[in-house]
Parts: structure tokens; C-alpha cells; sequence
């Protein structure tokens, strides 16, 4: 089979360009299972930022929009007056975490399902937030479905503060310690979709979200 | 040099081998004459949106050594690396394809195709297809190809190829792309450029529906845990790999990175140096195909791993070359790149990188002029994120195109000569002399030469002309006074 031949000639090539002859001596193959077992994080920048402040603050230069309401409960609530702010139909598609919510007495109309094409508004949990660039991170499962943060024109993120971390590195370390293996897809959006590839002038909306507003509890 | 529209249908592929790099004088003088191009080109500044981001963060210097460090360790162990990748992606339900070949890539594609019943493929920016003219070949397997990259999907329309890695369609205006959309859309045309978008959005939106199977590069691969990693702003890459049935990403084999927290190093200078931005709006990380209960995602997901010429750089002298995570940093602050555009360069990458890689990856002979097409500024090797000595390798390419008797001979004679009075200082200071003297003739009285015989290099500025007498007479004189 010519895939075989293919991958043993491409690491042979790679082998033989190595120094020693390609083989990996004892000592190197410690060095990289000892990487993979502690995940070592290079060089950032300095971070004299709070974690909350700095996360509503990047939300806002990637043109999130950010909403801070106590608990849950206010979440419909704070969900309407935002679509009515914008004059948009009150009626939207949600992850089944949040389907047990009280929508209709805020007057809306939210069904608890994966969105379609044609759904105008997505609203999602995160799995985590990340202040450093004002990120949402979201694991794909049965009841996390990427469709919703990605088809409708508006995204609704609800992110418990104490769900917001520092850095990506330290998003990763929250992944390993909650015993989670890497998810069929891991994503991160920060901010609505966009771009400037026509004369370099910078559009909204290109494919995915329009508008994405974070909800903060706590 | 163009692939087929979508609307041209299937034609037979041209062999997928490189193609020499044409006549760059040709296309540079071409785009430097070329009104439309030239005001395009001044559309463009994302040199000073990178200068921004840089300015804040205390220590981008420091993130620059360590994202240089990281990828130089890739490289040291890219059989470990890749091995590990292989065997974390397979264990996920990935399947792993190795191509040695542009050839082998369009196969292995459209083999899966087949085996998949595929009609309609959407893809998000792959440059190694671009290497590959993949679109041709599946066009002529009989499939639907639509780019979904806003500037891809525009220069797909326009049968053109990208002029940039990052802003394909950066040398057309909004009227060049007003005209193809009323064309190929059979819609009202549309003149502004919020207008022109949103039609873009809905017509692909279609496709994005409808495909059978999503293509997209990949930034980078994770060996720790076997996924990709594809970084957009417009979130086609999410849609690519979230919404077909099949899903086939690309990816050449320097692009392995050993754990996620070398992707999170390698993200903040990617971002910062490609747009300004401290983290592109989407980045995509996917590990196999849907699992059981998901309602999205690809039921198959396949990574091709491409040679296709990179291996031979390894433990060369031109290895560096292998860090690059295709930024266009680069290209930004060129200044030969930005006065002649993306095209001039003839194969798929552009400016110094191109300049370095071209070379390289379809051979020195086919692409003579581009370790030339440099000033050697080091305005790239400044701004570079993982800091390639681009202007180091350009003059290694111009030392090997000498030894191996590939430049002009025009040029081979001329230093030739050269070389023979310099090693004969009579000869040399006669000749000098007799230079002086015509050039002074030539100024015609004045302080410059406005035209040099059989040389272009006046037609846009004058010469100085030669004035009084040379180094070595007034050197000698004053010699002779003490």
C-alpha cells in the first residue's frame, strides 16, 4: 500500500536528517515524556490585571457585549431587555442546562434544542472563560452542541465568575485536572465573526455570530 | 496559473506538479504598472496594527525567543512528534494519511470523496492545497469545490490565486468584487462592502448546509492529544469542521507542536503578528470524528500529513524555514512585496518566506529571481514571530545559485572581469579612471546621468555622475604633499 511506503519514507527522511543517526537516546525520550506528564508554559507577558475585570474589558475590544446579573434566575430577564434593546424577536434556542429556566415569564419564547440554519438566537453555558483575551472555551458533548454558539445570528454566553480563568495555559490545566479528555472539539470564540478581506476594511458577521453577548453570574 | 470556478465546471486537471515560477520581472513590472493593483495595494496596512499589539505586551521579545524555541523543538524530533500525533489521533477514531507528494495529496482526497459519495466539498483556506491545485483535481473527479474564506471564496470566483496567505483577494477593489458577485450570483450589484459580505455570508451559508465534505488546513497539530488546530476570524473553519459529513484537514508535517500549552505560546505571537489582534475570534481544536450522543461534527475525520519537499530542508542550513506558522508578518512589512503584490512571487507563498520557500520546495532553477527580489532590510527578520533570518537564507539561496552556475551570464562574465583587474591593481586603477572620466562625459557638464544606455535603473532616477578625480589619484596626490 502506498500510504505505508509514504509515512515510512517521510519519517526515514526525518530520521535520517537527525543527528545519532535518528535513533533517540535515552535521555531525549525521558525529556519528552516528561512534557507531555508536566505541560511546561513558556514565557507570557506580564499580567498586573484582576481576572474579572480584565475579561470584561477584552469581551468589550473584541466587540462582545457583557451583561452582570447575581444569579441564574436573572438570566431571562437580563436575555430580554438585551434582545429588546436591539429590537430583536424574543424568541431563541438554548443548551438543555439552561432549559429549566423561567423564559416565559420574562416573555420569551427559548426551546431547548441544538440551533438549525434558520435560528436567529443561540443561547450557551461556556465551559470556561479566559480574562487575558476575553475568550469563551467551549467542549463539545450531547448536551453542549457547537451549533448553537456558531449558526444563529446572536450568541448568548452565560459564564459563572468563578468559571473565568487567567490564561489558555491555565484552561488547560482546569481540562486535565476536571479528568476530561480532549472532547470531539474543543472551541474558542472571542468576539463576533469578522473580516477584512475586501480592501481591508473590517466587517461583522462574516460567517458565524453577528453579536456575541456574555452574561456574568455572581 | 488559475483553477476552475465552481461555475466552469469540471475540466482535466493539470498535473499537480509544481509549476515554474514565471517571469518575475515580467509580473512585477505587470503589477507596478497595473493602476488598480497599485491602489489596492495601498488598502493595506496591517504593519501598523501588529505594531499596536506589540507595544502591548512588556515583553513580545521574550514571547518571540520562546515561540522561536518552541517550534525549534518540534523540528529537533519531528519523527517523535509526529508518531505521537499519529497515535493519539488514530486511538480518537482520526484517520492518519502520510502524502510524500502534491500527487498524493489530490489522490488520497479524492479517493475519500468517493468512498463517501461526496458532491459538494466546501473548504476553508488550505495553502498546502493551493500547492497541490487539489481544487483542480476534484473538479475533475467531478465534485463541487466552493472556498469559503471570503478572499478565497472571491478569487475562486475570479479564477484567480491568493496574492496574500492571509488577505487572498488584498489586490482586488470592491468593485472588481461588486462585478464577480452580480455575475456569479445573478443578483443586484452591490457596491458597498458591508452590502458585498452579507451577500457572501448567505450565499455560502448555503453551501456550508449543503456540503458533503468540509477541507481546511490545520495551524497546527497537537501530538499530545492528536487534534487539529485551525485559527479564522470569520468562523469557517468552525463551520468547515463542524457541519459536513466528512471532514479532511491538511497540514504539512513541520507543523506538529508537542502539548496544547505550546499552542497557547504560540497563539499570542501568531495573533498579534498577523493582525494585530491578541487572539483571532475563532480557534478550532477537533480530535476525531462525532461521538456517540453528539449532534455535530463529522461522522469521519481524516488528517493528511504532506512532505511534498519539506523534509529536505530539515538538518540544512535551511531548516529555520520550517518554523514558520504562515503569519504574513513578513509580506506586511516588505517593501518590495508592497509595491508589487502577492502575484509577482508566481507560486503560492508570496514575499520573504516565499522567497525562501519557493526555492526550496520547487527548486532554485525554476525560481532564480526570488532570493533576489529582496533588498535584504531585515524588515522581516525583525517582525518575524518566530524569528526566521529570512534575509540570511535569501543570501544562502543567492551563494548556492552562484555555485551552481544559475545566475545570468551576463552576470557570471561580468563578475568575472571583475575579478580579474581587481586582482590586478594597475589594471584596476586604469579602468576606474577611464570610468571616471566617461561618466563625467556622460553627465554632460551636470551632477547626474539621466539615462544609462541599455539599463532601465534611470528610467525612474538619475545617476550621479562621476566629479573630478578618483580615491586612488587623490590619494595618491596627497600622498606625494606629505
Amino acid at each position: 500500500m502506498s500510504g505505508a511506503n509514504a509515512r515510512s519514507n517521510i519519517l526515514g527522511r526525518i530520521r535520517a536528517a537527525r543527528q545519532a543517526g535518528g535513533s533517540v537516546s535515552a535521555a531525549e525520550s525521558a525529556a519528552v515524556e516528561e512534557r507531555f506528564r508536566e505541560h511546561p508554559v513558556a514565557v507570557q507577558p506580564a499580567m498586573p490585571w484582576e481576572t474579572r475585570a480584565r475579561f470584561v474589558q477584552e469581551c468589550g475590544r473584541m466587540s462582545s457585549s457583557v451583561d452582570e446579573v447575581a444569579d441564574i434566575a436573572g438570566v431571562p430577564a437580563a436575555l430580554a431587555r438585551y434582545l429588546a434593546e436591539r429590537q430583536l424577536a424574543p424568541r431563541a434556542v438554548c443548551w438543555p442546562e439552561l432549559a429549566a429556566l423561567d423564559w416565559a415569564a420574562a416573555g420569551l419564547d427559548v426551546e431547548s434544542r441544538p440551533a438549525r440554519g434558520d435560528d436567529l438566537i443561540g443561547v450557551t453555558g461556556v465551559y470556561l472563560a479566559i480574562a487575558e483575551t476575553g475568550t469563551l472555551m467551549f467542549l463539545s458533548s450531547p448536551d453542549t452542541p457547537a451549533a448553537t454558539s456558531l449558526l444563529p445570528e446572536t450568541h448568548v454566553a452565560v459564564v459563572r465568575a468563578d468559571r473565568i480563568v487567567r490564561t489558555m495555559e491555565d484552561a488547560w490545566a482546569r481540562m486535565r485536572e476536571e479528568a476530561r479528555d480532549a472532547p470531539r472539539a474543543i472551541n474558542f470564540v472571542s468576539g463576533p465573526s469578522r473580516t477584512a478581506d475586501i480592501e481591508g476594511q473590517l466587517q461583522i458577521g462574516a460567517h458565524g455570530p453577528f453579536r456575541v453577548h456574555v452574561v456574568i453570574l455572581g | 496559473m488559475t483553477f476552475q470556478s465552481t461555475e466552469s465546471g469540471a475540466t482535466a486537471a493539470r498535473p499537480a506538479q509544481a509549476r515554474p515560477a514565471p517571469l518575475f520581472k515580467q509580473r512585477a513590472h505587470d503589477s507596478l504598472t497595473d493602476a488598480k493593483v497599485q491602489r489596492a495595494m495601498r488598502n493595506f496596512n496591517l504593519a501598523g496594527a501588529r505594531a499596536r499589539a506589540v507595544a502591548e505586551v512588556d515583553n513580545f521579545e521574550e514571547l518571540r525567543t520562546a515561540a522561536a524555541a518552541i517550534r525549534d523543538r518540534s523540528l529537533a524530533m519531528l519523527d517523535v512528534w509526529l508518531e505521537r500525533f499519529e497515535r493519539e489521533a488514530t486511538r480518537r477514531g482520526t484517520h492518519v494519511h502520510w502524502a510524500e507528494t502534491h500527487e498524493d495529496i489530490n489522490r488520497i482526497v479524492v479517493e475519500i470523496a468517493r468512498r463517501n459519495a461526496v458532491r459538494k466539498v466546501i473548504k476553508s483556506k488550505s495553502m498546502v492545497s493551493e500547492e497541490s491545485h487539489l481544487n483542480q483535481a476534484l473538479e475533475a473527479a467531478g465534485l463541487q469545490v466552493v472556498e469559503t474564506d471570503l478572499g478565497e471564496y472571491i478569487i475562486q470566483l475570479s479564477g484567480e490565486t491568493p496574492s496574500h496567505i492571509i488577505a487572498p483577494a488584498i489586490h482586488k477593489t470592491r468593485d472588481d468584487v461588486a462585478d464577480l458577485f452580480h455575475e456569479h450570483h445573478g443578483t443586484p450589484r452591490k457596491t458597498e462592502i458591508s452590502e458585498l459580505t452579507m451577500e457572501a455570508r448567505k450565499f455560502l451559508r448555503e453551501h456550508f448546509l449543503s456540503a458533503d465534505m468540509g477541507i481546511s488546513g490545520s495551524n497546527f497539530l497537537i501530538a499530545e492529544t492528536g487534534s487539529t488546530f485551525i485559527v479564522t476570524n470569520e468562523g469557517n473553519g468552525r463551520m468547515t469542521t463542524t457541519m459536513p459529513r466528512v471532514h479532511v484537514a491538511i497540514t504539512g508535517i513541520e507543523k506538529v507542536l508537542p502539548t496544547l500549552e505550546d499552542a497557547a505560546a504560540m497563539m499570542r505571537v501568531l495573533a498579534r503578528s498577523a493582525t494585530g489582534q491578541t487572539i483571532s475570534n475563532y480557534i478550532s481544536i477537533n480530535t476525531g470524528p462525532k461521538r456517540p450522543g453528539d449532534t455535530d461534527g463529522p461522522e469521519e475525520n481524516h488528517v493528511i500529513i504532506v512532505d511534498a519537499g519539506r523534509s529536505r530542508l530539515l538538518g540544512t542550513d535551511m531548516q529555520e524555514a520550517l518554523r514558520c506558522i504562515r503569519c504574513g508578518a513578513c509580506m506586511n512589512h516588505c517593501p518590495v512585496y508592497q509595491n508589487i503584490g502577492g502575484h509577482a512571487y508566481g507560486w503560492v507563498y508570496p514575499g520573504p518566506i516565499g522567497s525562501v520557500l519557493t526555492p526550496n520546495y520547487i527548486g532554485l532553477e525554476k525560481a532564480v529571481d526570488l532570493p533576489n527580489a529582496a533588498t535584504l532590510c531585515n524588515q522581516c527578520g525583525v517582525v518575524c514571530p518566530v524569528k526566521i533570518p529570512l534575509p540570511d537564507l535569501m543570501r544562502k539561496l543567492r551563494e548556492k545559485q552562484v555555485a551552481r552556475g544559475l545566475r545570468p551570464w551576463q552576470e557570471r562574465f561580468g563578475l568575472k572581469v571583475w575579478a580579474w583587474a581587481a586582482a590586478r591593481p594597475g589594471v584596476y586603477a586604469w579602468l576606474t579612471r577611464l570610468g571616471a572620466r566617461l561618466g563625467r562625459r556622460m553627465g554632460g557638464g551636470e551632477a547626474a546621468i539621466h539615462h544609462l544606455p541599455g539599463n532601465g535603473w534611470t528610467e525612474g532616477r538619475d545617476m550621479p555622475a562621476p566629479q573630478g578625480r578618483t580615491f586612488r589619484e587623490l590619494y595618491a596626490a596627497r600622498k606625494g604633499r606629505t
